[in-house]
C-alpha cells in the first residue's frame, strides 16, 4: 500500500474554511426514488446543447439515448428512467438560475425499464479510438461542477505531452461531501475508472489527491490501491485549504507545475479528471451504465434531514429536498453547488443535472454591513490563490479600462470568491469581476465582428476593383486588335453589326 | 418554493471597516494613557478638540458632496486621523492649531481626493505638517515629564484646559517654566552646540535609551501595536521595514562614532518612531500594497526619517518621510506587482 504522503507544491493564498460538511457525511448514501416527472435539460455541459432525438409522445427506456450533439463539444443525453415524452419545452434550470432552458419532459412509468443491454464493452481488446468513442457514447462530462465533456479532455490529453493523471478527490468547497461520500463507499469504481482513464490516454502515473480532511475517504481509497496492486496509482494527501480543489490548483500542488495563463492543464502535462468522473466512467465501461444519476449533497440549515443521495438526472429539486425531510422554516436561499462559487437559483423546480454537486439550502446570510470604499489593505491579494491583485482589478473594473485589466490579469481570476470573502469594506469583488469579464468578452466579439465585417468589405471592394480591371483590359485589348486588324476588318466588323441590327 | 437569488459567493466577510478602525483606536489607549500620566491631560484635550473637528469636516464634505454622512462617519476613520494627529501634536496646544490640522486632514488631504481610500497622502500627517510649518512656535510647546525626581512646573488640568482654549498661560507662569525641549531637539540643539552624546545624555529629561517618559509611551505604542499584528489588522512588513530603514544606519554610525552619534536605541525611543512605525506608515489607503511594496515603503520612511533626523533642519521626520513615501506608492505598487501564477515574466502579460 502506497502511505498518503504531502511532498507536494504550495498554494499561494486560500483560505482555511470550516468544512460544514459532517451533517450530510453521518449517514450513508440513500437513493431518491424515481419521480413522476423527469426534466431533462438539453444543455448540460459545457458547449453547444444538444439535439433532441425523441419527440412528444415517444416511449423511452432507461440508458436510450434521446439528445445529442455533433459538435466537437458536447455530450449526449440520456434517458434516466423509463416513461413516455410529454414535452420538450423551456424549463427553469440551474445553469440560468432558475430562469427557463429547453428541456426534455418525461412522465416516467415507474418500472425504470432499461434499454436492451449494450454488449458490455471489451476494455482489453478495443482500440484507443474505440474507448474514447464508446466513452462519448457514454455522455459522461465532468462531475466536479465544470462539466466538461470527458472525452474531449481525454483527446486534448492525447494531443499534448501528459505523463500525470490526477485524480480530484480535494472537494475542497465547504458543504458538498458527495466526493467524499463516494470515495468512501466506492473507492473501488474510482480505482478501477483510473485504471480505465490511464489505458484511455496511454498515461503511465496517475495521482488521487484527496484533502486532508476526510480520513475516511483517505482509507478507502488506499484500500482499493492495494487491492489493485497496481503500483502506477499512488495517493496523496493535500491540505484542507480552500480552492486547493481547483483544476490549476491542484496542479499546481500536486505536480508542481503552473498551468499557464489561458492554458488547460493539458498544457502542464496532467490531466485532471474529478474522483466521481472516473467512477462514472467506470460504471459505464464495466458495467454498461450510462450517466444517468449522481450523488448530490442535500445540505444547509435549511433542510431538515442533510443527507448525500444518489439521484436520477432530471430529478427536480424540489423532489430531492422533500425525500431529504423537507425545508426548514429558515429557508431562504436555494443553491445549486457550494455557498461560493455555486448558482443561487429563483425556484426548486429546476432539475438535477449532470453539474449538480451539491443543493444548498440557506437561511438569509448575516448582511455583513454596506459595501464602503477600498481602503487597500490588501488582505484580497493575500488571499488570492492565482496571485492577482484584486484591490487593483477592482480600481481597473470601475474605470472599465481594458488593457490595465487584461495586464492584471482579469482573464485569469478563477472566481473562488476568496476575496470576497476577507474583504473588509464588503466589496462584491468577484461579481464585479464576473461582470468584466463579461464585458471583455462582449468587446471580443464584438472586435471578430468589426474584423470579419471588414474582410467581407475588403474582400468585396478587390473584387470589384478586380473586375474592372479585367472590363479595362478587354476592352483595351477589343480596340487594340480591331486598330491592327485595320479598316477592312472594321468595315467587316461593322457590317456584321448593322446586318445583327436589321436581323433584330 | 421559490427562492431570492444572490450572486456568488453567498458569503461576506464578518471583518468591517469600522471595527478595524476602533482597533487601532483601542490599541492605541495604552500608550494614550501613558501620555496623560506622564505629560498631563494635554492630549486627551487635543484628541478631543481633533475628534470634534474631524467628525464636524467628515459630515460637512458628506452633506457637500451630497452623500449621506452616517456611513462615513461610522467607519470611524476620522476618528483614527484625529488620534493620529493628536498624537503628534504637543501637550500644550491651543485649539485653534489642533482644529487646522484636522480639517486639512479630512477636507483636503482625503476628502479632495475622493474621501476614503482615495487620498494619496496620509491624512493626519498632511494635516500636522501643515500646522507644523504654519505655527511652529505653537508646535514646540511639549511639557517636562512627570517624573518624581525632576522638578518642574507643571500645569494643572484647569490650566491646561484654559491655555488650550486660549493659548495663554496663568499669570505667573512662562513658557520657559513650564515646557522642555523634546530629547530629539535636545539631541538636535547639543549636537548642534558640538556637544558629546555623553554631554547631551546628561540632561535629566533623558532616560536609559530616549527621553523619560517617552520610553514608556514607547513601549505601550509598542504593545498596541504588536496586539494589531496579532489581531491581523497590520502586517509586519511596514514595521519591520521602517524600523530597519531607520534603525540599519544610526545603528552604522553610532558603531563608527559613538560619541557624535545618538545610537539605535535613542532612535527608536525617540520621536514617532514607534507610532509610525505600527499606526501612520501602516495606514493601508496611503501605503504600497503589495508584501515587496511594502518593504520598500517601509524602508523608506525609515531611511529618510534618519535622513532628516541627521541632516535636516527638523528633530523629527517621520510625518515628512510619510509624506514622501506616499508619492511613491503607485510606481511601488506598480514595481512590486506579484507575478500572476500561469504567466512568465513578472507582472503582467503572459
Amino acid at each position: 500500500m502506497t502511505a498518503p504522503t504531502i511532498d507536494l507544491g504550495a498554494l499561494p493564498g486560500g483560505l482555511r474554511l470550516r468544512g460544514h460538511k459532517t451533517a450530510a457525511t453521518a449517514s450513508p448514501i440513500v437513493d431518491v426514488p424515481i419521480p413522476a416527472q423527469l426534466v431533462i435539460p438539453l444543455e448540460q455541459h459545457v458547449g453547444e446543447p444538444a439535439q433532441p432525438l425523441v419527440a412528444p409522445g415517444d416511449r423511452v427506456r432507461r440508458g436510450q439515448l434521446i439528445a445529442t450533439t455533433e459538435r466537437a463539444l458536447g455530450a449526449p443525453v440520456h434517458a434516466s428512467s423509463s416513461g413516455t415524452v410529454v414535452a420538450i419545452e423551456p424549463w427553469p434550470v440551474s445553469r440560468r438560475l432558475g430562469d427557463p432552458a429547453p428541456c426534455i419532459v418525461i412522465e416516467c412509468d415507474g418500472r425504470d425499464e432499461a434499454i436492451p443491454g449494450t454488449a458490455s464493452f471489451n476494455v482489453e481488446t478495443a482500440t484507443r479510438d474505440a474507448l474514447l468513442q464508446h466513452i462519448i457514447d457514454g455522455g459522461i462530462v465532468g462531475l466536479g461542477g465544470a462539466v466538461f465533456p470527458t472525452a474531449q479532455k481525454l483527446m486534448q490529453a492525447r494531443g499534448n505531452r501528459v505523463d500525470m493523471l490526477i485524480l480530484n478527490g480535494v472537494e475542497c468547497e465547504p458543504y458538498i461531501s458527495c466526493d467524499d461520500m463516494l470515495m468512501q463507499s466506492r473507492a473501488d469504481a474510482v480505482v478501477g475508472g483510473a485504471t480505465i482513464l490511464m489505458l484511455a490516454t496511454g498515461v503511465e502515473h496517475c495521482v488521487i489527491a484527496i484533502e486532508s480532511d476526510k480520513p475516511a475517504a483517505i482509507a478507502a481509497v488506499a484500500r482499493a490501491i492495494a487491492e489493485t496492486a497496481d503500483d502506477r496509482v499512488v495517493l496523496k494527501q493535500v491540505p484542507t485549504i480552500y480552492p486547493s480543489g481547483g483544476e490549476d490548483q491542484l496542479v499546481l500542488i500536486v505536480a508542481n507545475r503552473e498551468v499557464p495563463s489561458g492554458g488547460l492543464p493539458t498544457d502542464a502535462g496532467c490531466l485532471v479528471q474529478n474522483v466521481g468522473t472516473a467512477a462514472a466512467v467506470y460504471d459505464w465501461i464495466v458495467r454498461g451504465e450510462p450517466l444517468i444519476a449522481r450523488i448530490t449533497t442535500v445540505t444547509g440549515d435549511g433542510v431538515a434531514a442533510p443527507v448525500n443521495v444518489r439521484a436520477r438526472i432530471g430529478t427536480q429539486v424540489a423532489d430531492i429536498i422533500a425525500f431529504a425531510g423537507g425545508y426548514t422554516d429558515d429557508a431562504t436561499h436555494l443553491v445549486i453547488g457550494g455557498p461560493l462559487t455555486g448558482k443561487s437559483v429563483s425556484t426548486d423546480r429546476v432539475p438535477l443535472v449532470k453539474a449538480s454537486n451539491c443543493i444548498l439550502v440557506t437561511s438569509a446570510p448575516v448582511e455583513a454591513g454596506p459595501e464602503l470604499p477600498c481602503i487597500r489593505c490588501g488582505y484580497c491579494a493575500e488571499v488570492c490563490p492565482v496571485q492577482l491583485l484584486p484591490q487593483q482589478l477592482y480600481w481597473y473594473a470601475g474605470a472599465d479600462d481594458e488593457s490595465r485589466l487584461r495586464a492584471h490579469g482579469l482573464t485569469d481570476c478563477i472566481e473562488c470568491g476568496c476575496c470576497d470573502l476577507v474583504c473588509p469594506s464588503h466589496i462584491p469583488l468577484t461579481a464585479d469581476f464576473r461582470a468584466a469579464k463579461g464585458r471583455i468578452r462582449e468587446l471580443e466579439d464584438e472586435k471578430a465582428r468589426a474584423e470579419r465585417a471588414r474582410r467581407r468589405f475588403e474582400a468585396r471592394s478587390e473584387r470589384l476593383e478586380r473586375e474592372r480591371l479585367e472590363r479595362e483590359a478587354e476592352l483595351a485589348r477589343q480596340k487594340d486588335s480591331a486598330k491592327r486588324a485595320g479598316p477592312e476588318a472594321i468595315a467587316a466588323i461593322l457590317r456584321r453589326k448593322r446586318q445583327d441590327d436589321g436581323d433584330r | 418554493m421559490e427562492f431570492e437569488r444572490r450572486e456568488a459567493p453567498l458569503w461576506r466577510s464578518q471583518a468591517s471597516v469600522s471595527s478595524m478602525m476602533l482597533q487601532v483606536l483601542a490599541a492605541l489607549v495604552p500608550a494614550a494613557l501613558a501620555h496623560v500620566w506622564f505629560f498631563g491631560p494635554g492630549l486627551i484635550l487635543n484628541l478631543l478638540v481633533a475628534a470634534i473637528f474631524a467628525t464636524a469636516g467628515e459630515a460637512l464634505v458628506m452633506r457637500l458632496r451630497g452623500r449621506p454622512p452616517g456611513p462615513a462617519l461610522l467607519d470611524y476613520s476620522a476618528l483614527v486621523t484625529a488620534a493620529l494627529l493628536a498624537f503628534a501634536l504637543p501637550s500644550l496646544t491651543p485649539w485653534w492649531v489642533t482644529a487646522t490640522g484636522s480639517l486639512f486632514a479630512v477636507l483636503v488631504a482625503k476628502h479632495l481626493y475622493g474621501g476614503l481610500g482615495f487620498n494619496i497622502f496620509n491624512p493626519a500627517m498632511a494635516g500636522y505638517v501643515v500646522v507644523l510649518i504654519s505655527f511652529p512656535a505653537d508646535l514646540s510647546l511639549w511639557v517636562a515629564p512627570r517624573m518624581g525626581d525632576l522638578d518642574y512646573q507643571y500645569l494643572t488640568m484647569l490650566e491646561t484646559l484654559r491655555f488650550t482654549l486660549t493659548g495663554n498661560l496663568p499669570d505667573a507662569l512662562t513658557f520657559d517654566a513650564v515646557t522642555r525641549a523634546t530629547p530629539l531637539d535636545a539631541m538636535k540643539a547639543g549636537l548642534g552646540n558640538m556637544m558629546t552624546i555623553e554631554e547631551i545624555r546628561a540632561n535629566p529629561i533623558m532616560g536609559d535609551f530616549g527621553g523619560r517618559g517617552w520610553e514608556w509611551i514607547g513601549n505601550f505604542l509598542a504593545v498596541g501595536g504588536i496586539w494589531l499584528l496579532i489581531r491581523g489588522i497590520i502586517r509586519w512588513h511596514i514595521p519591520v521595514a521602517m524600523l530597519a530603514g531607520l534603525l540599519i544606519p544610526a545603528t552604522v554610525l553610532y558603531l563608527l562614532d559613538p560619541g557624535a552619534h545618538p545610537g539605535p536605541g535613542f532612535h527608536l525611543f525617540s520621536g514617532a518612531t514607534i507610532l509610525g512605525a505600527f499606526f501612520i506608515a501602516t495606514d493601508p489607503v496611503s501605503a504600497a500594497t503589495s508584501p515587496r511594496g511594502r518593504l520598500i515603503y517601509g524602508f523608506g520612511i525609515g531611511f529618510l526619517t534618519w535622513c532628516i533626523r541627521h541632516w535636516g533642519s527638523y528633530a523629527d521626520g517621520v510625518a515628512f518621510a510619510v509624506l514622501l513615501m506616499n508619492m511613491a506608492v503607485p510606481a511601488l505598487d506598480l514595481v512590486t506587482k506579484p507575478r500572476i501564477i500561469g504567466h512568465t515574466g513578472r507582472g503582467g502579460t503572459p
